[in-house]
């Protein structure tokens, strides 16, 4: 691929939204370039090239079928690209698997939210925290001091997280007993709890009603300056991505077709025409 | 008093009602032998059903908890029951306390069984679902083969140990003994275990089964049964974990086969054939997969169930079987479950609840 030249390595590459006061001298958490892959012909990312800043909040955009789940899985190498980097923190992750990604600080959610169903929320979080606690199995099989130093911290920190979403009552339900929007909401909980450096949402708005999506917003915004991370977000709900996004990627057919702020990605014709498809020309209506 | 038992949590009351269930029956029992109420035939299996109860909740920490069916069980009772025999009558000079040398006979059965399971288990778990049914089922029978084929002896210069061969060619000196002579299994083995050991067994099986389970790494096994993509991305090692259990479950496997052999004179490979592996499965699934109570409660009462019946000589299997249904159908079925509150709301006139279920299609 030419895309693969070693040239285009050496160009750095601005974070979707670049503020100079903030960025200036930083290191992007997460840059990735060229990254692509094939599922047999059919190439579902072709060479995506992104940079995020430490505390940016950015939107991967497009339509039904763009590729942007599949980004995630690439970047959380459930999926190994067939070609490109990702450097996160400084740290080439394309060789590690998915356990060591989350290790190095990437946690994400699920379009199709996949909790822990039959556990508890506390279980559930508590599962999360699970690098976060240090003892081993003989330590909680016999019930050494460990145990219970630990299991206190590991129950302190479920309370903290829970109270980011005020669902702190909910400590003892069951996960799969919860509506919609609280399952939502633990699945970042749990996220949260692997102390991530970014934090990939896939849908988080979906199936929420416009309150509930109001009240997500003020949450990852709340999310991003507590704990000083950098969050990537796949949503359809426009309202949402144009409200919080400080930079928006776009996706089309695995290519990016548009990259930058808010409102200059609005006013994007080829955004409005992947979208909305093209105008007719001469007779004929095509889709995009 | 009561405040604080509001405030326990779900899993340590269910904790204290298992061990409470366990010590009651024990006490009961004993009152029961005591008072000669016991006859000789159920007495013989009090020792069997703690091996099995044993068996039945080690081998729910792989179906229930862990959430991966195993065929081959019986296979890590076996190794248990031989390396634990081996080492009961190889140790009878060293080790002169009975009650010791049997503890010391189930650690090591339950070591042998544990590497066993450690071994097989790095195949095996590679696999999900039914192909690891298959792959367990399979190893259960390699182990029965092998310990058919094996024989053991003991003399002044340690353990000697034959392959395929008769035990003249173990090369003992004339003061050994002969311990597995092959398809013949073992003779003469010394009656070490006894009902208390059974129970002190159980209590300690119960003790690590939920010890683990509420901690840091049985939640991970948890969370592998749940939702395994879920559980990789919140950085759970899948094999170490499902390694964990597999291998936890096999050592507490080859404790009960230490006991269960040390219970009887004789004990040859065949006896650990791929229906010893089913009938515990039958224990777990009939007690409810993940519900240890559910499962030492059905050991119990189906070990004891073709006692019962011998009244009904050659049709005793044929109502055990049917019984086994039959309580199938009543804790696993919800339509069976909900049958009584049907049966109820149909004796009452609810024409109004008729309609709206009718217009709700």
């Amino acid at each position: 691929m030419n895309s693969d030249h070693p040239e285009t390595q050496l160009v750095p590459l601005p974070p979707l939204n670049f503020v100079p006061e903030r960025d200036a001298g930083q290191q992007p958490i997460l840059e990735v370039r060229n990254l692509g892959i094939d599922f047999g012909g059919l190439t579902a990312v072709d060479s995506l090239n992104l940079a995020i800043s430490p505390t940016e909040i950015s939107g991967l955009i497009g339509p039904n079928g763009a590729g942007k789940t599949t980004v995630f899985n690439l970047l959380t190498k459930v999926y190994q690209p067939t070609r490109g980097t990702i450097l996160f923190n400084g740290q080439d992750i394309i060789g590690m698997n998915t356990v060591r990604v989350n290790r190095a600080g990437i946690a994400r959610t699920f379009q199709n939210i996949r909790l822990f169903n039959n556990l508890t929320v506390e279980d559930n979080i508590k599962i999360g925290l699970h690098n976060q606690i240090k003892y081993g199995m003989f330590s909680g099989i016999l019930r050494l001091p460990d145990y219970w130093k630990q299991e206190k911290i590991a129950r302190e920190q479920v309370g903290e997280l829970l109270s980011i979403f005020n669902m702190g009552h909910l400590t003892q339900h069951i996960a799969g007993s919860l509506p919609y929007g609280a399952q939502r909401r633990l699945e970042i909980i749990r996220a949260l709890a692997t102390r991530p450096k970014l934090l990939l949402l896939d849908e988080p708005a979906a199936g929420m009603n416009p309150s509930e999506t109001a009240e997500l917003m003020e949450n990852i915004a709340k999310i991003r300056s507590t704990f000083q991370i950098a969050v990537l977000l796949i949503e359809h709900d426009m309202s949402l991505v144009m409200g919080i996004c400080e930079g928006i990627c776009v996706l089309n057919f695995g290519k990016v077709i548009a990259k930058g702020t808010p409102s200059a990605i609005q006013n994007n014709p080829e955004v409005v025409e992947a979208y909305l498809g093209r105008r007719k020309e001469g007779g004929h209506h095509v889709e995009g | 008093m009561r405040n604080q038992m509001r405030k326990l949590q779900k899993p340590t009351r269910t904790a204290i009602f298992t061990y409470a269930l366990v010590i009651a029956a024990f006490v009961i029992v004993q009152i029961l032998v005591a008072g000669g109420n016991v006859n000789s035939t159920l007495a013989g299996q009090f020792v069997p059903i703690c091996a099995y109860v044993v068996m039945a909740i080690s081998l729910n920490l792989t179906v229930g908890i862990l959430g991966e069916l195993s065929l081959g069980h019986a296979g890590f009772m076996s190794v248990g029951a031989f390396s634990g025999v081996v080492a009961g009558m190889s140790l009878g000079g060293a080790i002169p306390s009975e009650p010791l040398r049997l503890t010391v006979s189930m650690i090591i059965g339950a070591a042998c069984a544990g590497v066993a399971g450690f071994l097989i288990g790095i195949p095996v778990l590679r696999l999900n679902g039914d192909y690891l049914a298959i792959v367990t089922l399979a190893f259960g029978e390699i182990i029965k083969n092998v310990i058919n084929c094996l024989t053991v002896g003991v003399d002044s210069g340690g353990l000697h140990f034959g392959f395929l061969s008769t035990a003249d060619a173990l090369n003992l000196e004339p003061s050994g003994t002969v311990i597995i002579n092959g398809p013949m299994g073992i003779s003469g083995i010394p009656k070490l275990a006894s009902f208390t050991a059974g129970f002190i067994l159980i209590l300690v099986t119960l003790f690590i089964v939920m010890n683990l389970v509420n901690s840091r790494s049985g939640r991970a096994i948890l969370a592998l049964r749940e939702n395994r993509i879920a559980a990789v991305s919140v950085g759970i090692f899948a094999t170490k974990y499902k390694l964990m259990a597999f291998v936890v479950s096999a050592a507490l496997a080859g404790a009960a086969g230490t006991l269960y052999a040390m219970n009887f004179s004789t004990i040859v490979a065949t006896k650990f054939g791929f229906n010893t592996s089913i009938l515990i499965l039958v224990f777990v699934v009939l007690g409810g997969l993940g519900n240890i109570a559910g499962s030492i409660i059905a050991a119990t009462l189906l070990t004891v169930l073709p006692e019962m019946l011998r009244g009904f000589s050659d049709f005793r299997m044929l109502i055990y079987a049917i019984v086994l249904i039959l309580v199938m159908l009543a804790t696993n079925s919800a339509r069976f479950r909900a049958l009584p509150g049907q049966l109820a709301s149909k004796l009452r006139p609810a024409r109004t609840s008729a309609k709206e279920g009718a217009t709700g299609e």
